[in-house]
């Protein structure tokens, strides 16, 4: 029989490598989206790719100008945390601070049923319901706009925000909010005053999350923007997002080829922005817990 | 100046809130609405159970169900007992050191990137440098790093929720670390880590950009022979004929996505019941 210590030893090691497993994917992805980019940055240079203003890959000479779809991504981004920035925080103070435990239960697992609906359906029902919508309704040429893609967003970030802002404001300490009660603050003023005052970092990181998870978004996105590279002069205009334009035309491309390339290009860019979004995010929350 | 009494505006603020609150819920109850009545009609046994015709426009999706069911469950049988593990060394054996934290920024990373970023790198490594190909493999060991972040959170929070005292009765019975983990902590953790892998499964029964270009294919006639084989896959289905199949029958598209909105509800919901049924039960 094999003895007891070197069985655990074996465990012990296996256990070790499968936590730093997540270090080892990380770089794993970062160097296997720098290598092919690197290769791309070579034979059309990186200044011209993040300055350029035409994103026209299969014409002679191609183009590969990331700016409008750089554009493309902040803008529907941008009109989603609009929308759903103020939505998700109020939601999260009432389902914290007002609502009664039970109906907090149910909210808080509605929210989370919400998070469950896949990208692909709610594109689906956004491209046959809100698009022809905005089109009638605002009079424009086609519905297949950025807001119509922030609109969706909006509701894939509020799920994320609201979840995790609640946890922040739940987590404010009583005496808090005793304090501020006993010297006679109502208890809307106490919320104000206080409660979202000492939650501030954790909503901070909870935007920064959603801003993560709608920058990142692809399919949703793709089915219901347009899909035009151009740069947008207003929100009721089509745009493309880089998120859109990967999985667009990563099918038509010859595997190896710098169109093929441009596309893990792109790649780099959204890891480097959600890198750093979620870095931001890790900062505040890191903060809230203190 | 006009200034509001604190009582009315208390009163204003509250419904304010409570509006919010039913802005947020409201469209994604009348999504689910419009859903459940445009394809209801859509929902035959045939239609669940039978192979595709006429270009897609007819028969049945059961192709595409158990495409992604082969791949979901390829995922999760790798990405759980990984994640599992990778809790457990950040939870019950991990320093507050460097190495930590770096796990920990990587953990954080890993879970915020884009999933169409997934997509590409297990097309660049899995399909075409390790040469798997197209293939339920690959988009399955793509779906499991994806996963990995998400399974390692709620695994942690689950040992974590463990009582301290219950570790340390079995160390001072002499009892070495990993008996103790293995036959103290991860029972008592059980259901969390179960809750949490069935909402993964759930969530990446969805997900289309990262088998977009590693498992899923337009069509395949036939039933998968083996994890080498390309799939098609419901959601990347229901892509397809949303947006690249002229004159497809919209309530065959409602039907395909009332078909994967209810495998993937109907888990959620059972984890959370779950989650709730064991919170109760729970002993400390």
């Amino acid at each position: 029989m094999l003895n007891r210590k070197i069985i655990d030893t074996i465990i012990e090691t296996t256990i070790f490598i499968c936590g730093i497993l997540s270090i080892v994917f990380v770089i794993l992805i970062f160097t296997f989206l720098l290598k092919e980019g690197l290769s791309f940055f070579k034979s059309f240079g990186i200044t011209k790719f993040l300055s350029g203003n035409l994103w026209l890959p299969e014409s002679d000479p191609a183009q590969f100008g990331i700016l409008p779809l750089i554009l493309g991504s902040i803008l529907v981004t941008l009109g989603a945390c609009v929308i759903a920035v103020p939505l998700s925080i109020m939601s999260a103070l009432y389902i914290s601070e007002i609502a009664p435990k039970t109906l907090r239960d149910i909210l808080k697992s509605f929210v989370e049923l919400m998070a469950a609906v896949p990208s692909v359906v709610l594109g689906f029902v956004g491209m046959v319901t809100l698009v022809p919508a905005i089109k009638n309704l605002l009079n424009i040429p086609t519905g297949l706009t950025a807001f119509s893609g922030s609109l969706i967003l909006a509701l894939m970030a509020m799920p994320t925000i609201v979840t995790i802002s609640e946890d922040a404001i739940h987590s404010v300490p009583c005496q808090y909010k005793e304090g501020a009660l006993a010297i006679g603050a109502t208890k809307w003023q106490t919320i104000r005053r206080i409660v979202l005052k000492a939650a501030r970092p954790g909503i901070i990181a909870a935007i920064m999350l959603g801003i993560g998870r709608v920058i990142g978004e692809t399919m949703a996105v793709m089915m219901i923007t347009g899909n035009a590279a151009q740069i947008p002069s207003s929100i009721f205009e089509p745009v493309r997002t880089m998120t859109a334009t990967i999985a667009a035309e990563m099918g038509e491309t010859v595997k190896g080829g710098i169109h093929y390339k441009s596309l893990f290009a792109i790649g780099l860019v959204l890891f480097a922005i959600t890198f750093i979004v979620n870095f931001i995010a890790d900062l505040f929350s890191g903060k809230s817990k203190k | 100046m006009f200034k509001l009494n604190p009582k009315l505006s208390q009163k204003l603020a509250y419904c304010l809130l409570f509006c919010s609150m039913l802005l947020t819920i409201f469209p994604v109850l009348i999504i689910i609405f419009i859903i459940v009545k445009n394809g209801a009609s859509a929902i035959t046994w045939e239609f669940l159970t039978a192979m595709p015709k006429d270009g897609m426009r007819s028969g049945g999706i059961l192709l595409a169900i158990l495409g992604t069911l082969s791949i979901v469950l390829c995922a999760i049988s790798i990405t759980l007992p990984i994640g599992v593990c990778a809790a457990i060394y950040l939870n019950e054996y991990a320093k507050d050191n460097l190495l930590t934290r770096i796990i920990k920024l990587s953990i954080v990373n890993l879970a915020g990137v884009p999933s169409v970023v997934y997509g590409l790198f297990g097309l660049g490594i899995f399909v075409m440098y390790f040469k798997l190909g197209v293939s339920i493999i690959a988009g399955a060991l793509t779906l499991s790093i994806m996963e990995l972040p998400v399974i390692i959170t709620t695994a942690r929070n689950a040992l974590n929720s463990v009582p301290h005292s219950f570790r340390e009765a079995s160390l001072s019975l002499g009892v070495s670390r990993w008996q103790t983990i293995r036959h103290i902590v991860l029972p008592n953790a059980l259901p969390g880590i179960l809750t949490g892998a069935i909402l993964s499964i759930a969530r990446i029964s969805g997900e289309t950009a990262p088998i977009l270009f590693t498992a899923a294919a337009f069509y395949v006639p036939h039933f998968p022979h083996s994890i080498f084989d390309q799939v098609m896959a419901l959601p990347y289905h229901l892509y397809i004929i949303a947006t690249q199949i002229p004159n497809m029958p919209k309530n065959i598209i409602f039907g395909t996505a009332l078909v994967l909105l209810m495998i993937i509800l109907s888990m959620s919901f059972t984890a959370i019941f779950l989650r709730i049924y064991f919170r109760k039960r729970r002993k400390w």
